[in-house]
Parts: C-alpha cells; structure tokens; sequence
C-alpha cells in the first residue's frame, strides 16, 4: 500500500509542477491545487500510515493505539489555508485578466513571446550620481 | 523605590514619547511644538539632575533590567563622569538649538516634524551615551543614524538634502554594522556584554587574539560617524540639513558619537602599537586635509563642514597618542569644540536667514548691517583659530604640548608637531576668513535680503554660548575645572593624571607655536587669493565623492545584472528557478547518504478496492495534467482527484482530515467555476515543443524525487512525538479528540496565527474585487447562449428546505468537534456551503436581502472571539490561550462538559465562514454585475 500512496503522490506531484509551469493563469492555479494535495498527503503520510485505527480517544477502553494526530492537527489547517491560497489566486487572476485584458502569467499579449527586460534597474535611483 | 533607581532611562526614553507629543501638538498651533520640546528637553534635564551629583563624588550609576538574558541583552543604564558630560551637552545644546530653531523654520517648514525628529534624534542619542549594555549601545547607533537621516533630509524636495542624508545613512549606517560586529567579539572575548565587565577587562582584551578584529571593526564605526578620513565626505553633504540640524548634529552630537566611543574605550583599547598607529593617522590625515579644504570652501556652512573635521581629526589624533594627559586634553577640546562649533553654525543660519545666501563671496561688510552678531561671530571664531583667552586657545595649548612629547617617540615622529602646525596655520586663516570675508572685506555683492539684526530671542542661544567660550577661556578654574575633572575620570576609569589649566605657563614650546599659527594664518590669509586660484586649479578636482559615487554606481550595476540572469520578468522563468533548485539541493542532499533506500517497516496489504480507487487519482491528475488546454475538463479532473483525496484519507483513520477535504473540495470547484466564466474556456496551444519538452522532464523528475522519498520514509519505522498529546488530550484539554484539541488548545497560538491568514486572503479578494469589471461572455464555448433562464424551480424549492438541516449539522458538527470528528474548521466550511447553495440556487439579489449579515463583521468577530478567549486566560494569570475545562449537569441533557476552548473554536468557526461566503459572494456578484452591464449594452445597441 506504501508503493501505491507514494506513486501517487508523485503523480500529482509530476503533474502539480507541469501545470505550474504552464504560461496561462487558470492552468497555474489548477497545478498549484495539485500541488497542495500532494504536499497534504505527503504531510499526513509523514504519521505512517494506519488502517482502521481509532482517531478518536476511548475512555472505556484503552486502546493500544491510535492514529497519529498531530500530522493530521498540521494537514487540517493546510488543507483550509491552501484553499484561501487557491482563492487568493485565481481573483489575482481575475483582477489580472481584467487589468491587463490577458491570462498569460506575464501580462503577455497573445502573440507576444518574450517579455520586456529593459525595465529591471531603470527604476532603481531617480537621484543617483548628479549630487553637486 | 527612589528617583534614583529608575531615573536614567526616563531621559533616554522622554525625548522618543516626547516627540509623538511635539508632531500631535503642531496641529493647534506652529510654535506649540516648539515649546513641547523645550518642555521635554528640560524635563530630561530635571530627570538627570538628582543624579547628576554622583559622578562627582566617584560613583558610577547603573540601572538594569533583564531584557532577553540569553544573550546577553540587558535593558541597563550608566551614568558615570564621561556619560554625564555627554548628557549634558546634548541636552543643553538640544535645548539651544530648538530656541534657535524655532525663528529659524519659515512659516513653509512643518515644525512638527522637525521638533519631533529633532526629539528622536535626542533621545538616540542620550541612548548612546546613556547605555551600560553594549548592544542596547548598538541600537541606540543605530538609530542615530537612522533619525539623523530623516534630520538632513528634512527639506525632502530638495534634491541635495535626499542624497546627503541617504549618503550620510550609507556610510554611517554601514560603520554602525562594523560597530556591531566589534562589540559582538568583544562581548565574546569578555564574556560579558556590560560596560562594567568591559572596562574591568582591559588587559584580558588587549592579550586576546581578537583584539586586533574587535578594535578594526570598532574603529570603522568611530571613523564612519566622526567623519574621520577616509570617510570624511559624507559630512560637508549633510549640510543640506536645515542649520539648527548642523548646529546639533555637527558639534555636540551626531559626529561626537564616534569620538564618544573612543573615549569610552579608551580603557579597554588604548595602550598597544595598533591603536597608536590607526587612530592617530586616521586623526592626523582627517586634522590636515580638514583644515586645508575648509580654506577654500566658499559656502559658510561648508568652511565650517570641514573645520569640523578637521577639528575631529584633532581629537582623534589625541585619543590616539594613548595617554592619559592627551585623553585630558581630548575631553577638553570636545567641550571647548562643542560651544564654539555650535555657536558658529548659528551665526551662519542667521547670515544665511537674513542675507538669502551662505556665499562668502557675495557676503562682505555685514558689520555695519549686524554688528550684535558680527561681535559673537567674531569671538566665536577667536576660539576657534585659538586666540588666547578663550577656550579653543587652552585646549589647544594642551594639544600642541602633548604632539611635542608624541614627537620624542622616535626618529620620524617630528613630522607630528609639524604638521599640526601646518594645520594649525590654516585653521587660523580659515577662522579670518569667516571673519574679515564676511563682516568686512567691502561692501556685499548682489544680496537676496538687505540684511539686518536677527530677532532678539535668536541671538541670546548664541549669546550663551560666546559666553562659555570666554568664561571657559578667562577662568577655566572656576568653570569648566570640575566638569572635566569628573569626565576624564570617567574615561580613564581611574583618577586623573595631574594637570593645569592656566591661561599662562611662561614662554614654551606650545605657546611658540600658538604664536606661530596666529601669525603663520594671517600670512596665509593675506595670500589667500593666489591660493585660491592654485586650488581651483589643482586640487579641487579631487573629491572622495566621486569614489562613493563610482562605488555605488557599480554596485547597482552588479545588483542589475545579476538580477537579469534569474529575473527575467516572467514568472514561469522564476519558478523554473525555484522548482530546478530544489531538485537539485534534493538531489545534493541524497548523494551524501549512505544509508539503503527503503527501510524495514512491515508494509500494509494492499486491497483491490483501495487499488481501484488511487488508479482513479492518478488517472484523474494525469487527465488534469493532459487536458489542461480544456479548462471546464480539467477542472472535473481535479474535483475528482480532491475527492479521492479525502477517500486516502477515510481509509487511513484521518476523519477529521476526511471532512475538512471533502467541504473544501465542494467550495474550491464552485469557486473554480465562478472565476472561469470570466476567463478564456481554453488554453491556447502552445508552440514551442523544446519548452514542453523540458516542463515534462522537470515536472517527472520532481514527481519521481518526491515518490522516491516517500516511499523512503514510509518504509522505515517511526517514533512519534505526539504520546504527549494522546496522553494529555482528555485530562488537560477535557476533549477525546485529539486533533482538535491539539487545534484549539495545545497549538491554539498557530491555529489564531492561521485563521488570521485566512481572513486576510478573504479581505484580500474583497478589495481586489471591489469596483472591478470584467467582460462577461455571453456565449460560452462551443458559441451557445448563456441560458437566461431563471433558477430551476425544484432547486429553489429543495435548497431552501434543507437551508435549516444543513445549518443544523454545522451546529452539531461543531459543537461534538472537541470529542468526535469536526470543529470549528469542518464545520465554518459546512456552513460556508450551506450559505453558498442558498445564493447558487436562488441568486444573488434573492440571498442577499434575506440574509443581512455583513461577512466582514463575521470575519471581524471570529478573530475578536478567538483572541479573547487568549487574553481572558492572560487576564486570570495563565499563559495566552489556556483554557480550561468543567461539566455540567443539567436536567433532561444530563451531565456534558464544557471547555472554554469551545469560544476559540467558535472563533475559527466564524472566520472559515465569512473569509469563505465574503470570497465566494463576491466573485458571484461580479458576475451578477457585469451580466446587467453586458445586457444593457446590448439592449442599447439594438435600439
């Protein structure tokens, strides 16, 4: 079962980063959801993983043992703050679509290739070297 | 308690508190702050004054606090003889110069600002002066730097004011980094970091093979702040500073803090070859070129710049001789250098507020227009060149004695006296020329202003200070005598060598050369126009500037190109980056390990149904992956993928996981599908193979290294760190389930931390979204019409029913959350999709007018309960966050339990909420909005 969870977890995670690295806004957004999942479940397998455990603390009865919580405690909150992630990002895209009127992840028109170099440093010191 | 216990940083601090209260002030009226900082500084006075006397009776003060005692840090202050005279110079000039500054300022100034800066710079400095830690020192430096920079640039339109204060903050800001560095060793070589235990280890810092490192670095920060050479430049730049800022920064303060240090070290440094080598070149070259650039400036303020300078160069060169009369003489010149430095920059703010210029070529004659001021200038010049009695002449005197004895050292070392006699000559001909150029030397050229007497209450700071100067100069016993007696035992840290202040020794050496400079200075002077022509020509062309300049430049190209080479303003490109250089730290970190690949851990069976249902995931990525170019496909893929996801983990005993993924699964997917409306239904295909080529192979490679370690870890057996909370979950957090108890309780602090973030993602969208339009398709598409449609009937009627059930599990989801699979999380979410259904199934405009909460007070209430439940506990006297548990028994419910912790969950609860109905409302309502729009556009173009 081990083999199996982490082929899977390389499947999504193969996919996760080739959907990241695609050029389009909606495309990054689905990959880096993949990647979440990937990362959740690599996180929660981090505890080993258990079959049929009990989750849940049984007074009556001892139980000689329980599923490990403290990575699920941890994968909780992950799961909740990646979906804020994912829904950060896809309005960024939105807001982007609608200020650049283009879903490329540069601001690309479509028929652009490659984007403008020129602007890195220009803005770097308004005042420099003309001090008197 | 007494005064005396707590007093000394109430004057460090006073000054910061007080400068809120100076810029709130400055509202009512303009020359309210003025007095809100007068009032200060006498406050601070008034604070020191009941221990001012204990330095003199030989004691040392100290007030400590434990700050962070693990390393080192102590909030400690120190009030010895040298601590007290730097106080009480900058206090007392503080208060001058902000009398003077207040006629100063035009009515365009913001006097706010000023007096509030000028009160920080204050207080960083008593700071400075004040402190017994050395780190706290450091801070206090650093701050200096910091509130001197917004000093300079106060007139922050002026272009020359931005880059002397950002020059003046590179340099000293860069020295105060060296500072840090030196203090740490030190710290570390003594083993403590308190002034006490520092001075006290003088012979073990000297011995250790640190000590040349530790007096280095120190000595850059000295040199750095004290414009010593060769980072002298940046001092004549920080004239763009309003002339009250130079009169405080450039004789009292700012650039004796660098001096200050050396005396404070003194103890502890001085005394080996090193020392006398660095220190006293460093002074020697920054007394000479000093004195001899200040000759030649034409603008008032930049003479005295460079006087300055050299002046600190001479002090400098004092300390660097070692002894303890030449530390006599050092301390002497700091005071005499102070009033009569001060004094001058002042003149100079009034000659340049009542002439409209600071040019001493336009400049001439003003006797007969101010002869009040030109009589203070004048004396005040006297003590500057050394003119006897007056204070520059004493200290002087002592100067040149001890540069007579440093010269028996050796063969070479009469080239000492002899330059200081060099520098000498110019220093008097510099001080004639700001004497005879400007207030004789004929008429005035072309002024701005007809000049006249400045207002009364501007001058009497000045008048003050010519008066120090000649008391100083004429009594010296009945005057300074005292002040500097303690301040020197301060430095020394022992009692002073013997010494005489007299106006009169007989005829020696020192005074030979006294007479010499006097009259070699009026020879210079009257030469000066033949000088001014070589200069002009010669030297003036040289300026460590233009170095600075070429540093900084290069610098910055550097910075560009290196960013080029990885930004090339794509993100793809970027992540490739990130994505490569995990991958390759990976694989670096892999090759090191010796150990087998899988571990021995017993393996788990593999069933068919299991099997079946991961195929279905991976099939499900890989068709995300492959029909990414159909988005709405695509889509369906990863809502299958995060459904199978929360099945893993059903199977592997994680139910609390299990909910939280299949809620968030239903709200991603909706929210996914609002945003496509308004994004192109496909992606264009992509032309450059090469590039899909090499995505694929890093994507597989990233895909592979994970699985490998994967499979790594979970073949190998593990020792889990949670038996603490198994064991503790029911006796201390009164709850059996133990990852939400963990959430609320164990880790409630990282849980407050997370919804927070998730708050904010939802204010985020929000304000992305407000007043935002996108064009909305009518079509999608395969070109089909959006339906018009109303919503379906049976929807309507079905989602509006089980409104109350949905809401019903949320409540029952929540409260069993602390002993049964749920919790504020599972059931925010499930809420979250009740609420969302309703406006799905019935619309937007429908929703909202039955359903008047306003999401951001939800929001706003969650993060209010979650954290008064920390602070109730804090306010009992338990730690943030603890909570407590107890039962109950009431009748027909019968006997449950009650954790306070339930109030946090709540807290979470309402933040899932409304950070998931505010994100998702929103984008609905976008859409909602840009329909009418696209509809009455339409409507308009068929008529």
């Amino acid at each position: 079962m081990e083999y199996m969870i982490s082929l899977s977890i390389g499947i999504l995670t193969a996919t996760g980063v080739f959907l990241t690295l695609r050029a389009r806004t909606f495309p990054v957004v689905l990959g880096l959801t993949l990647l979440a999942y990937a990362v959740n479940l690599f996180l929660f397998s981090m505890g080993r993983l258990t079959i049929g455990l009990p989750a849940i603390i049984d007074k009556t009865a001892k139980a000689a043992q329980y599923s490990d919580p403290l990575p699920q405690a941890l994968v909780l909150t992950a799961i909740v703050i990646a979906f804020g992630m994912t829904a950060f990002l896809i309005v960024l895209a939105l807001k982007a679509r609608g200020e650049l009127d283009s879903d490329h992840v540069d601001g690309l028109a479509d028929n652009q290739q490659t984007p403008d170099q020129r602007d890195i440093g220009k803005n770097i010191d308004p005042d420099r070297g003309t001090v008197q | 308690m007494t005064l005396l216990s707590f007093n000394i940083p109430v004057v460090v601090l006073l000054p910061f508190v007080g400068a809120i209260a100076a810029a709130w002030v400055s509202r009512y009226s303009r020359l309210a702050s003025a007095w809100a900082a007068t009032i200060i500084t006498l406050l601070a006075m008034a604070f020191l004054a009941p221990a001012a006397g204990l330095p003199f009776q030989g004691e040392t003060l100290i007030q400590s606090w434990s700050w962070i005692p693990g390393i080192g840090l102590t909030f400690s202050f120190r009030l010895d003889g040298l601590a007290l005279l730097f106080a009480l110079l900058i206090l007392a000039i503080g208060l001058l110069v902000i009398g003077y500054a207040r006629y100063y300022l035009s009515p365009k100034d913001c006097m706010g600002r000023f007096f509030a800066y000028l009160l920080m710079f204050m207080g960083s400095m008593l700071g400075v002066v004040l402190s017994e830690n050395l780190i706290q020192l450091v801070v206090f430096w650093e701050l200096t730097s910091l509130t001197s920079f917004l000093l300079i640039s106060y007139w922050r339109h002026r272009q020359d004011a931005r880059l002397g204060a950002r020059m003046a903050l590179a340099i000293t800001g860069a020295g105060g980094l060296a500072l840090l560095a030196g203090v740490m060793l030190l710290g570390h070589v003594v083993g403590s970091y308190n002034l006490t235990d520092v001075l006290a280890a003088g012979d073990r810092v000297r011995a250790s093979e640190l000590y040349l490192p530790v007096l280095v670095l120190i000595l850059i920060g000295v040199f750095t702040k004290s414009a010593q050479f060769p980072f002298h430049f940046w001092l004549p730049h920080a004239m763009a500073a309003p002339t009250p800022v130079s009169a405080y920064l450039h004789s009292a303060t700012m650039v004796k803090a660098g001096i200050f240090l050396l005396a404070r070290f003194f103890p502890v440094l001085s005394g080996t070859p090193e020392w006398s080598w660095i220190v006293s070149s460093a002074g020697l070259i920054t007394l000479v070129i000093g004195a001899y650039i200040a000759l030649f400036q034409h603008d008032l303020k930049g003479l005295l710049a460079y006087s300055t300078i050299s002046h600190l160069g001479l002090i400098t060169l004092l300390f660097g001789f070692g002894t303890q009369l030449a530390a006599v003489a050092a301390i002497f010149h700091i005071i005499n250098h102070a009033t009569f430095k001060a004094s001058l920059f002042m003149v100079a703010g009034i000659i340049d507020h009542e002439t409209g210029t600071r040019d001493m070529r336009r400049i001439n004659g003003l006797f007969s227009y101010m002869p009040h001021t030109a009589v203070l200038a004048m004396i005040a010049a006297a003590a500057m060149a050394g003119v006897p009695l007056l204070n520059g002449f004493l200290s002087k005197e002592m100067f040149f004695q001890q540069t007579i004895t440093a010269s028996q050292v050796s063969g070479w070392a009469w080239a000492i006296p002899a330059l200081v006699l060099i520098a000498a000559i110019f220093s008097v001909a510099y001080s004639l020329r700001f004497i005879h150029d400007v207030f004789f030397n004929g008429k005035p050229v072309d002024l701005p202003k007809t000049p006249h007497e400045p207002p009364r209450f501007m001058k009497i700071p000045v008048d003050l200070l010519v008066i120090i100067c000649l008391a100083v100069g004429i009594i010296p016993m009945f005057t300074v005598a005292p002040v500097l007696h303690v301040a020197v035992a301060g430095t020394l840290q022992a009692s002073p060598p013997e010494y005489s202040l007299a106006i009169w020794h007989g005829i020696n050496l020192p005074l030979i050369m006294s007479i010499l400079a006097l009259a070699g200075g009026a020879l210079v002077y009257t030469a000066r126009k033949r000088l001014f022509a070589w200069h002009d020509a010669s030297v003036a062309r040289w300026d460590a500037r233009i170095v600075f300049n070429a540093i900084l430049g290069s610098l910055d190209r550097f910075a560009v190109g290196v960013t080029r080479v990885f930004d090339k303003g794509s993100l793809q490109n970027a992540a490739v980056w990130v994505i490569v250089t995990a991958l390759t730290a990976g694989f670096i970190g892999w090759m090191g390990i010796s150990a087998p690949l899988l571990g021995a851990r017993e393996l788990l069976p593999v069933d068919g149904v299991s099997l079946a249902v991961l195929a279905v995931m991976m099939a499900a990525s890989l068709m995300t992956a492959v029909l990414h170019r159909r988005r709405l496909v695509s889509l369906l893929m990863l809502g299958v993928v995060g459904l199978v996801v929360s099945l893993v983990f059903v199977k592997f005993s994680a139910p609390d996981l299990a909910l939280t993924q299949l809620s968030v699964e239903v709200v991603t997917v909706v929210l996914l599908l609002l945003a496509l409306y308004f994004l192109p239904q496909s992606t264009p295909r992509e032309r450059d193979k090469v590039r899909i080529g090499r995505d694929i192979a890093i994507s597989v490679l990233a895909g592979a290294g994970v699985a490998v370690l994967t499979m790594g870890v979970l073949t190998r057996e593990l020792t889990p760190i949670s038996d603490y909370f198994l064991l503790n979950a029911v006796p201390g957090g009164g709850g059996t389930n133990v990852v939400n108890v963990i959430l609320v309780d164990f880790r409630g602090t990282d849980t407050l931390g997370e919804i927070v973030v998730l708050a904010l993602a939802g204010l985020g969208i929000y304000a992305m979204l407000r007043g935002m339009k996108l064009p909305a398709p009518d079509r999608d598409s395969q070109g089909r019409l959006w339906s018009s449609d109303n919503h379906p009937e049976i929807m309507r009627t079905h989602t509006r029913l089980l409104f109350p059930l949905m809401l019903m599990i949320a409540v029952y989801i929540f409260l069993r959350g602390h002993n049964l699979p749920g919790g504020g999380f599972i059931a925010g979410l499930i809420a979250a999709v009740a609420l969302i259904v309703q406006y799905l199934a019935n619309g937007i405009a429908w929703t909202s007018k039955r359903l008047r909460f306003d999401m951001h007070w939800v929001i706003g209430l969650g993060l209010l309960a979650a954290t008064a439940t920390g602070l109730v506990a804090m306010g009992l006297g338990y730690p943030f966050l603890t909570s407590t548990f107890t039962y109950l028994d009431w009748p027909v419910v019968g006997k449950f339990e009650v954790a306070s912790a339930i109030a946090f969950d709540l807290g979470v609860f309402l933040v899932v909420v409304g950070a998931t109905v505010l994100s998702l409302v929103e984008l609905g309502k976008l859409s909602d909005s840009s329909h009418k729009a696209e509809q009455q556009k339409r409507r308009t173009e068929v008529r």
